[in-house]
């Protein structure tokens, strides 16, 4: 089937399988390879995406599901030459990360999770960051890194 | 994934009309829907997009007759909606504390009501004997591992449980769920929503072909502004539960004029137990009424080779919640 889908800024137009996952179609047909597929069962979170500013599984999103909505993915945080997003430098400054498979979809769930105003407290932060799975163990860095972003980014 | 049809529909009408096919499933979040067709245990013959449909059956809303919840509003926007957390807090920490932010800003309503069990026997289809995925199969889980598995509500065809914690407050607050099919409009208590395995464990609802979740309705008590969810699970979150409660207790003066208890975790479908709220209500409330409330809960526990824990487990979950509940200040 024809699908037109919206992604960071940039409009595609793609025939794809009706069974195509959005994931898939970022990461197969756009060479968009950030989000990361990790379980492919909606359990990991490391293929987290933004849609018109939501948080969202890429791996549970049909792609001709997500026509019509502005998809955001890693990529779409800083252009080229551009600074990074807050988020982006808070994991860097943390070293919020060992072996960086789960780091975009921490990153974009992180992001989601500052603008929702559910960052107030470490605890809280924890809680909701929890669809984000970090094999590495990396949470206390992580932890860090969102309460520092979501100073840069405005929240209280 | 097998392949599949795939309608996007902007209106009700055209909804029920594609619905109404053999084999065709509404789709909305899709994350249970996704999640068993990659698994296999689902093939839906063709998806009915009913994403569209969130602008006429996705409002909430409070008013004397109670809360209004239209089928496709997201987990996310409830759990985080004022009027439902100053009115009915146990609604909004049974959302809270179900799945993940990613799952629960894509999921309906409707759709978590609906959610198919955990049964790890169920979801993997290298087990043959399964009598809700393949009927008369048998049961793998009897004898299994089933240490996550029901005791309440079970039958000797299945004792798979229902997983959710939004319908298991729900059921508890005597909700209404409102169905619209191609002959017209009913309402039915939720409790009647899901049936209990019996001998036909594959047919889990009261749902006629075609029908459509369109909202639910929660009757209006002050006092359900004492209320909460207490869920017990293995980590502390993003897991399903061993045991929930969802309790609202009316206190007056000491005294219990009003109880409502439901169960998670622990039963074969979204559960309200009556007899816990009857043991409750005219007593003064107190440590031994809400154990002799947790006792009639469990009374009619059926446990298998792993589950022996949770009778006690639902117990004494209860007994806090109750307490709990007692203790708050509203």
């Amino acid at each position: 089937m024809d699908i037109v889908l919206t992604i960071n800024g940039r409009e595609h137009r793609l025939g794809v399988d009706v069974r195509t996952t959005l994931l898939d179609v970022l990461r197969e047909r756009l060479g968009l390879t950030g989000s990361k597929k990790g379980c492919d069962q909606g359990q990991c979170g490391a293929c987290t995406v933004l849609m018109d500013g939501q948080r969202v599984l890429g791996c549970f999103t049909l792609a001709a599901a997500a026509q019509g909505a502005a998809i955001t993915t890693i990529e779409g945080l800083a252009g080229d030459g551009a600074p990074l997003h807050p988020m982006q430098q808070a994991f860097l400054d943390h070293d919020a990360y060992q072996c960086g498979y789960c780091t975009p979809g921490q990153i974009m769930s992180a992001i989601a999770c500052v603008t929702e105003g559910h960052a107030r407290t470490e605890d809280e932060i924890r809680e909701f960051m929890s669809g984000n799975l970090c094999r590495c163990a990396a949470y206390p860095k992580i932890v860090a890194a969102v309460a520092q972003a979501k100073l840069a980014m405005g929240h209280a | 994934m097998r392949t599949f049809g795939y309608d996007h529909v902007h209106g009700v009408p055209d909804a029920l009309r594609a619905g109404t096919d053999p084999g065709a499933h509404y789709f909305a979040g899709g994350t249970v829907l996704l999640d068993l067709m990659k698994l296999d245990v689902m093939q839906p013959g063709a998806l009915v997009n009913i994403g569209d449909l969130r602008g006429q059956l996705g409002a909430v809303a409070l008013d004397g007759d109670g809360l209004h919840l239209g089928a496709l509003a997201r987990m996310a926007e409830v759990a985080d909606h004022p009027a439902v957390a100053q009115h009915y807090p146990v609604l909004a920490q049974a959302l809270h504390s179900a799945a993940s932010p990613q799952l629960r800003n894509m999921a309906s309503l409707a759709g978590t009501v609906l959610q198919r069990t955990r049964c790890s026997y169920f979801r993997d289809t290298s087990w043959d004997a399964c009598n809700k995925r393949s009927p008369g199969s048998g049961c793998a889980a009897i004898g299994g591992v089933n240490r996550h598995l029901a005791v309440l509500g079970v039958s000797d065809h299945c004792i798979a449980h229902y997983p959710g914690d939004f319908a298991t407050a729900l059921v508890a607050l005597g909700t209404t769920v409102d169905l619209q099919g191609e002959d017209g409009t009913r309402s039915l208590p939720l409790e009647e929503l899901h049936r209990l395995p019996g001998d036909t464990p594959h047919v889990e609802t009261t749902l006629r072909p075609g029908e459509l979740i369109t909202a639910f309705h929660v009757p209006a008590a002050p006092w359900m502004r004492r209320s909460l969810y207490l869920k017990v699970r293995d980590r502390e979150s993003y897991a399903f539960a061993l045991a929930s409660a969802a309790v609202a207790l009316d206190l007056q003066a000491g005294t219990v004029r009003g109880a409502r208890i439901g169960l998670g975790g622990v039963a074969a479908k979204p559960w309200r137990s009556h007899a816990a709220e009857a043991a409750l209500v005219g007593r003064r409330f107190d440590e031994a009424a809400a154990e002799a409330a947790a006792a009639e809960a469990f009374r009619n526990a059926v446990v298998h080779e792993e589950t022996g824990f949770k009778p006690e487990l639902g117990r004494r979950t209860l007994v806090r919640a109750l307490l709990d509940a007692a203790a708050l200040e509203v």
